[in-house]
């Protein structure tokens, strides 16, 4: 089957700064991809040629669709919320809810209502009026009831407390996602999205450093909590990453045999924030 | 209703305090010196001058005159004056608008949720420019003509009290073809317009910052220029031509009616000179759709039409990737 998003040699430049450095990779359908990557890295460069809104170099389809000609077509298939600022401020509920259902083919009135019903959010409350959390509650309402194949977010949690961050994924999960949808999802707050993905994509001065399902990254990479004696053995397998807590070295190992390391001490499957942080080592030194 | 009609009425809704309040205020507050005016004559019991714009005293004398012709007249140029003293607010309203059409959400950011459902740039565009050149004014001028409409019951009012019928004088006067001939120079107006909606559309695409600085200082600062080149002996335009023809055309092309003073009608003073001597059937002869219209024969109507085309497709094209400001 052909792939949802398939970008070959994809670039960008912003003069001497190349922010896309001739990335490859495929996203299928039915999966949950997080784009992760520290500040900087061209997450949002991607993002924004997959949705038409840059200009770019290199080749990109996007459900069939060509990003940069066919942007209204793509539309209709393809979500994202880029942050929790962009509902304009004067916007109404029940006229944003009338312009979606107006503009938009497959959106769904009662959805959208059934999932508003839920929060204390009125149809005549303007969006300056609503909390930071009730903006991204209503602009998810709007999202999650258009039947579209794609859903892109960038960033859509950043500044949310805990409460809306937990309810935000459980809604995408138990009352979005399914077989048909693909979920891209850039992020700093990893911790909350790895059980959730299925997919990691790092990224890292326009390059992607790892592209891999999260099975494949349970498969290839491990942690050891070594005890001192065997800290040097261990050093010599060439972990990814050593650190240490409580007297003890944890290290990190990129495809080194179970077995072998089993011999060193206590196995682990690691974090992805730690996994993040072995693999981004020196970005910003 | 289809797509263009959502995205036009997103724009009324979200300049629903320039495109309509704003007329209704100004038509309330013109109504209210009015009527103050009328009220202070009664009292006082002389010639009070009955400010806002409506000439009620000529309307009056000759409604005590029994001059049926001549307050007719004067009940036309009413209607007329309401609906012209609506253009100065709408000129700046548009203005504003317009400069800040393709601006504002990009600095707000909400351009990227916009931008996130299946609408084409060039239908978001166009709607835009519909909501310029044919929404606004429209409901201007039925804000002017309702405005009109409690005119006439003040008139009405103001003849029981002092035993006059004003029937015969309202029924010489010409609502309903000035009506007529009024809406039918909306469109004259809009294709007029062009020039200076794709000017202020095009900077508003463009400008990372201020489009307003850009929009009126590029202009300012070409008009000067020129100058200095013609002080140097160099070639240059004629001054007059560059305000007149360009720099007219691409700042005050929104304001309605501009072009009647260019066509060389001095509209008000027309206007003024028929109501004194009671020629009703001359402000119906300015608004002629055959004078109104003989401006589509005129080729500078046609080179701003294009060139406001141009403008507008160059702001369209630059609306596809140009989403970040720098405020």
């Amino acid at each position: 089957m052909s792939a949802v998003i398939h970008a070959r040699d994809l670039g960008k430049r912003y003069g001497a700064n190349v922010a896309l450095d001739r990335v490859s990779f495929d996203i299928e359908a039915g999966r949950i991809v997080g784009l992760i990557g520290p500040n900087g890295a061209g997450k949002t460069t991607a993002l924004k040629a997959i949705l038409g809104l840059s200009e770019f170099e290199g080749e990109l389809g996007v459900l069939g669709f060509d990003p940069r000609t066919e942007r209204a077509q793509l539309m209709e298939q393809v979500c994202f919320i880029a942050d929790v600022a962009v509902l304009p401020r004067w916007l109404r509920v029940g006229e944003a809810i009338d312009f979606v259902a107006g503009v938009h083919p497959r959106f769904s009135r009662e959805k959208c209502e059934a999932f508003l019903a839920n929060t204390k959010i009125a149809r005549s409350m303007r969006v300056r009026e609503l909390s930071k959390g009730m903006i991204v509650q209503l602009h998810l309402a709007l999202v999650m009831a258009i039947d579209a194949r794609v859903l892109i977010l960038d960033e859509p949690t950043l500044g949310l407390d805990i409460l809306y961050r937990k309810t935000f994924y459980e809604s995408l999960l138990s009352d979005y996602f399914d077989e048909n949808k693909t979920i891209i999802v850039t992020t700093h707050q990893v911790e909350e999205v790895e059980h959730i993905l299925t997919d990691l994509i790092f990224i890292r001065d326009g390059r992607i450093v790892l592209d891999a399902s999260m099975e494949a990254i349970a498969e290839r990479y491990t942690e050891v909590m070594v005890n001192p004696d065997k800290a040097d053995a261990a050093r010599a397998l060439k972990p990814l990453n050593e650190r240490s807590i409580f007297g003890k070295s944890i290290f990190l190992f990129d495809g080194v045999e179970r077995a072998r390391l089993a011999e060193l001490g206590e196995l682990h499957k690691p974090s992805i924030a730690d996994l993040f942080v072995a693999t981004m080592k020196g970005t910003y030194a | 209703m289809n797509t263009m009609g959502w995205l036009v009425k997103r724009e009324y809704w979200e300049h629903r305090g320039g495109f309509l309040w704003t007329p209704i205020w100004v038509s309330v507050v013109m109504l209210a010196l009015t009527l103050f005016g009328i009220v202070t004559a009664e009292v006082v019991g002389s010639r009070v001058q009955v400010q806002g714009g409506v000439p009620w005293d000529r309307i009056a004398e000759h409604l005590q005159s029994g001059s049926a012709g001549l307050a007719a007249a004067g009940l036309d140029a009413a209607y007329v004056a309401l609906a012209a003293i609506l253009c100065i607010p709408l000129f700046f309203v548009l203005f504003f608008y317009l400069l800040g059409s393709l601006y504002d959400d990009r600095r707000d950011r909400s351009v990227l949720f916009w931008k996130s459902l299946p609408v084409t740039d060039t239908a978001t565009v166009l709607s835009k420019v519909l909501a310029a050149v044919l929404l606004a004014p429209l409901i201007a001028f039925v804000v002017a003509t309702l405005a009109y409409v409690v005119l006439l019951l003040i008139v009405c009012a103001w003849a029981v009290v002092h035993g006059i019928n004003p029937l015969p004088a309202i029924a010489a006067s010409h609502p309903l073809s000035l009506l007529w001939r009024l809406t039918l120079t909306i469109p004259v107006d809009a294709l007029w317009a062009l020039p200076t909606v794709g000017w202020l559309m095009f900077w508003s695409a463009f400008a990372r910052s201020k489009p307003f600085l850009w929009a009126v200082l590029v202009p300012i600062f070409v008009v000067v220029a020129n100058s200095w080149l013609g002080m140097l002996g160099a070639p240059s335009l004629s001054r007059s031509f560059l305000l007149d023809q360009v720099v007219f055309r691409l700042l005050f092309g929104i304001m309605p009616g501009a072009w009647l003073g260019d066509s060389g009608l001095d509209l008000g003073e027309r206007i003024r000179a028929a109501s004194n001597n009671g020629e009703t059937g001359t402000i119906l002869a300015i608004f002629d759709p055959s004078v109104v219209y003989g401006l589509l024969a005129t080729p500078k109507l046609w080179i701003g039409v294009v060139v406001g085309v141009i403008l507008i497709a160059v702001a369209t094209r630059l609306r596809r990737t140009r989403i970040e400001t720098s405020t």
